[in-house]
This record gives C-alpha cells, sequence and structure tokens, in this order.
C-alpha cells in the first residue's frame, strides 16, 4: 500500500476527519482531528500495516493557533514505506497517548512533553526526558530564549557560601 | 526521579552515570531482589546539550556540523542523513559520483563503528585485548577521514549538493590496502570470540527480545534485526544509489546478546563488500552539483567574477532558501534508523530539525530485555544494544 493509497484510506474510513493531505517531495501527510488519533492510529497499524512508529516529535509554530504540530513518522515493514500523521494541538491542551498502539512512542511523548510542554493524556508516566526534574520552561518552544536565561539556583549554592 | 515501587524486599541500585560500561553517562536505577534485576529505569539526558535548538539559529550548510557531532563514532553516516534530508528540501539529485562517495565512506564509517562497539563490549565482559585490537582496526579508517577531510573524526565532508572536495589521488591505494587487510582480522575478532566457551556463556540467551517487541518498541539496526526482522534501510528504502549495491541483511534468530554480537560481525563483512564494488564501479564525474544558489562557486572564480562573488556572498549570508515544507529522510546508520525531521519555512535556516536518535529507541528497550538477569548481564545487554549516549540525549 503506497503512502497515497493509505491517504485515500483514511479520507474513505474517517471522512471529514482527515483535514488535510499534503503532497511533498515524494511524502504524503496527513492532518488528523486531534480527538481521533489513538483510533487513526490503531486502524493504520492493524488494517494499513504500519506495525512500526518511527519517531514521534513536535513543531511549534508561535502565531498559529493551534499552535503546535504533534508529528508522528509510521514505517510499515510490511509494505515498506512511510507514511506521516499530524494533530494540532493549542498550548494548555491534550493529545490522547499512541502507546495502547505502538509502545515506542513512550519516550518520544516523553520528550516532546519535555522540549513542548505538549500533554499527553493517558501517557503512564510523563515525566521529563532529557532535562532534569524541575526544569523551567520547555526549550524547543519559539519563545523560549536561546541564549542568557536566568536559571534559578540550585539550593546547594548555601552550603558553598562561607561567611 | 520517580522509581517504581518496590515489591517486597528489593534493593534500588545506581549504576552510573560515571561507569565505564555505560558506554558515556547513562544512568540506571536497578531494583535487585539478591543479585537478580526486578526492574530498570534508564535516567538519560546528562549529555543533552539542546543540538536541536542550536540547529534553529544556523544556516542549513552549518547544521552539518551539529550532526557530526551528534553520533560521534558514526558521524559521517549522521552527516549522510542531515545532507540528504537537505537535499530532498531543496529537490535536488547529486552526480552519480558523489553517491558511490558516501556509500562508500557510509560503510567504513560502519566498520569503524562497529570497531568501537566490539572492542568496548568485549572489555566489558572482560575480554580486553579486544579493546586494543578494535581501536587498532579503526585508527586505519581513521586515517582514511583524515586523508580526505583532514579531521579524523568531525570530517564535515558530506554537504549539501555534494562533498568538500573530490577524493585524493591517494585514497584508492589507501582503501586496497584496507580492503586486503581487513577480512583476516575480522577473522581474528571471530576465533576470538564467536565461538569462544566464555562468550558463549556469557551471551546465548541473555537479554533476548522477541520480533514482536523489538518492533512494537521500535527498536532497529542490528537489534531489531537480531530478533529475525529484516528492516534494514539501505534495502528497504533505497538513499544514495544503495539499491545498485549487492549486500546480504544479516538477520538473528534469537534476538539475544549474541546473536546481536553475530549481526554486527557479519555486517562488518558485507560492509566491506560493499566498499569494494563502490571502488570498483566508481565513477568519474563531478563531486558536486552545479548550481550556484547551492553550492559556492570555485575560489578562483571569486577574484575573475562579480557574478560567482555575489552568489559566494548570498550564500554565506543568507545560505540556501528551501521552500517551506517538511520532509523525513532516514538511513541505515551503524545502530539503526537514524532519521532527520526537517521543517522549512522558506528561510535560510531550519525551522525545526529533530533527529529521529536510534540509540534513543533502543535504550528504550532496555528494561524489557533486562528483566530477570543477574547485574552482570545487564552490562552484556547494555554493550549489546550499542548506544551512544551523544545521539540518546542530543
Amino acid at each position: 500500500m503506497s503512502p497515497e493509497e493509505t491517504s485515500e484510506a483514511l479520507r474513505a474510513r474517517f471522512g471529514d476527519s482527515v483535514l488535510d493531505v499534503v503532497h511533498f517531495r515524494g511524502e504524503v501527510t496527513a492532518l488528523i482531528q486531534r480527538d481521533l488519533i489513538v483510533e487513526v492510529a490503531g486502524y493504520c497499524r492493524d488494517e494499513l500495516q504500519y506495525n512500526y512508529l518511527s519517531d514521534v516529535t513536535a513543531t511549534d509554530w508561535l502565531d498559529r493557533r493551534p499552535r503546535f504540530d504533534v508529528v508522528y513518522h509510521l514505517t510499515s515493514l510490511e509494505h515498506w514505506n512511510r507514511f506521516r500523521l499530524k494533530v494540532q494541538v493549542d498550548d494548555g491542551q491534550q493529545v490522547p497517548t499512541v502507546i495502547p498502539v505502538w509502545r515506542a512512542a513512550n519516550w518520544g511523548e516523553r520528550e516532546v512533553w519535555d522540549l513542548f510542554g505538549v500533554e499527553f493524556e493517558g501517557h503512564p508516566d510523563l515525566r521529563r526526558l532529557l532535562l532534569p526534574e524541575g526544569w523551567i520552561g520547555h526549550p524547543l518552544r519559539k519563545d523560549y530564549p536561546q541564549t542568557q536565561i536566568a536559571l534559578p539556583r540550585p539550593k546547594s549554592d548555601k552550603v558553598l557560601q562561607r561567611d | 526521579m520517580v522509581t517504581t515501587p518496590s515489591t517486597g524486599d528489593t534493593m534500588v541500585l545506581n549504576l552510573g552515570p560515571h561507569h565505564p560500561s555505560t558506554h558515556g553517562v547513562l544512568r540506571l536505577l536497578l531494583e535487585l531482589d539478591g543479585e537478580s534485576v526486578i526492574n530498570v529505569t534508564p535516567d538519560i539526558g546528562y549529555l543533552h546539550t539542546g543540538i536541536e535548538k542550536t540547529g534553529e539559529r544556523l544556516k542549513y550548510q552549518q547544521v552539518i556540523t551539529l550532526a557530526d557531532r551528534m553520533g560521534y563514532l558514526d558521524n559521517m553516516l549522521d552527516e549522510l542523513a542531515y545532507v540528504l534530508a537537505a537535499e530532498k528540501l531543496l529537490g535536488i539529485e547529486v552526480p552519480e559520483r558523489v553517491k558511490w562517495i558516501r556509500v562508500l565512506l557510509s560503510e567504513l564509517e560502519r566498520i569503524g563503528s562497529h570497531c568501537v562497539w566490539l572492542g568496548t563490549h568485549a572489555l566489558d565482559m572482560g575480554a580486553l585485548s579486544m579493546f586494543m585490537y578494535g581501536f587498532r582496526e579503526r585508527e586505519k579508517i581513521l586515517d582514511i577521514k583524515e586523508l580526505i577531510s583532514g579531521v579524523r573524526m568531525m570530517t564535515f565532508y558530506f554537504r549539501i549538493g555534494g562533498l568538500m572536495a573530490d577524493l585524493p589521488p591517494e585514497f584508492e591505494p589507501k582503501v586496497r590496502e584496507f580492503l586486503a587487510y581487513m577480512p583476516s582480522k575480522i577473522d581474528e575478532f571471530e576465533e576470538l570470540l564467536t565461538l569462544n566457551e566464555i562468550w558463549i556463556e556469557r551471551t546465548k540467551g541473555v537479554g533476548r527480545i522477541s520480533a514482536e517487541d523489538a518492533i512494537a518498541l521500535g527498536c532497529s539496526g542490528p537489534t531489531l534485526r537480531a530478533s529475525g526482522v529484516p528492516y534494514d534501510v539501505r534495502r528497504v528504502n533505497p538513499y544514495s544509489g544503495y539499491e545498485n549495491f549487492d549486500f546480504d541483511v544479516i538477520t538473528g534468530t534469537n534476538g539475544d546478546v549474541y546473536d546481536r554480537f553475530y549481526c554486527r560481525m557479519q555486517e562488518m563483512r558485507q560492509s566491506l563488500r560493499i566498499v569494494e564494488q563502490a571502488l570498483d564501479t566508481m565513477p568519474d564525474g563531478p563531486w558536486r552539483i552545479d548550481d550556484r544558489k547551492i553550492v559556492p562557486p570555485p575560489k578562483d572564480e571569486l577574484v575573475s567574477s562579480m557574478e560567482s562573488l555575489i552568489h559566494h556572498f548570498k550564500l554565506f549570508t543568507e545560505g540556501l532558501k528551501p521552500p517551506p515544507g517538511e520532509v523525513y529522510a532516514a538511513i541505515e546508520g551503524a545502530r539503526g534508523e537514524m532519521g532527520i525531521f526537517l521543517v522549512s519555512n522558506g528561510t535560510g535556516k531550519p525551522y525545526r530539525f529533530h533527529m529521529r536518535a536510534p540509540s534513543l529507541y533502543n535504550l528504550q528497550a532496555l528494561p524489557h530485555m533486562s528483566r530477570n538477569h543477574m547485574v552482570s548481564d545487564i552490562i552484556a545487554i547494555i554493550g549489546s544494544i550499542d548506544i551512544v549516549l551523544g545521539e540518546v540525549d542530543r
């Protein structure tokens, strides 16, 4: 099943819940309604043989509403092709987790939470993945400065100071 | 840090981050019952440098250096993934010769990376001499890299639209020499380990993962193929002319530490096959595309042609400007599917630059592989998935 056929099949099955299909450089992206992502993912895995999740990531479009794209890269080890699913989510809204469909999404979703601050509803262990616990802010957001960030002073500083 | 609640009489042991067998700075929280491991919680991020954020403020051609520094054992493969993504975004096709050179160097890089893996993995398990041997062979590959780019590790040799320079005339004899030398060394490695009783005892049946679990957890590369799944990006989605080369995709059956070891050993031989074919069939021709909007003009033109000077100036002040859009380019790195997700908004800098690091997803499967093993087996399992923390943490 080629990526084009995949997008056709998704349109046939989910109708208007497939908000947009983009073709670019031989890659096909389907924009899905956010609350249907688990259902669409399950359909892609079971009916369309996209049994391998390559990656979960996100993009921050600062001035757009909804602000974030959450991007899923699907790979079919049966048909040897790739497909991209996308949902849009605004700051403070939640995306249902796709861990029930692909367990591989666990760390990917934690990374998106860590670096973008997008919450995944139903994630069993939504902690920061790369940054330390207690970090303030989400660095890959476009409004997070690249340099000169005032970090909270670690508590141990007091111990090191001498009177 | 939250750990899984203890059940009964267990103890939590910290492995790493400063531990030689963690191959960098990986911290594992082991929940132990006696000496058997009930649960493993990896804690990563000690090498996090924000490469993706940094990439957003560099020009497209500068980001290659970041890709270099991510998977520092197979940096040319990471470079390749990035330049392929950028070329896909620009919609350009590079000349045959460039593809062949890229394939050749990628495969050398794969051998070099596997040599380090073999050395460190065997060292963890007590085979001290393998460490010396592994690094000795890798040295030859570093010499070749130095010959072509002037740098031993962070080569910055693959560029968008071509290469840094053409191959020097000494390149071919040097690679031929390596091709004649290396097979006997791989035989030597195999003599030392493949049928070594102690090695088999330590690795067979350890850290097993089934094909279904490996697919579900997103494993790739030798870690996935050892479980019997023939997923190799070189074969599945050929890039850079891989469809023209003859090689076997090596798979295992048991998905244990020994099979992962065996897959990588055989992969080195397959890589040598590809290197030889690439060298034999190396086409002549340009080593970069002829598009002044993408590659800089030759240096001597700058003093004689105003137009070249303008192109040069525009390219280095504004950068390349791909059309808005997003692409995902994947290659078969030494550790698995290395993917680059690149989003352009039409300016000279990537709007979003994301790396799908194979080590990250392979490491995610570590808790699954480690349950109900001894602590010493955990060391074997970490070695067998061949993580590079620079890639995991980015």
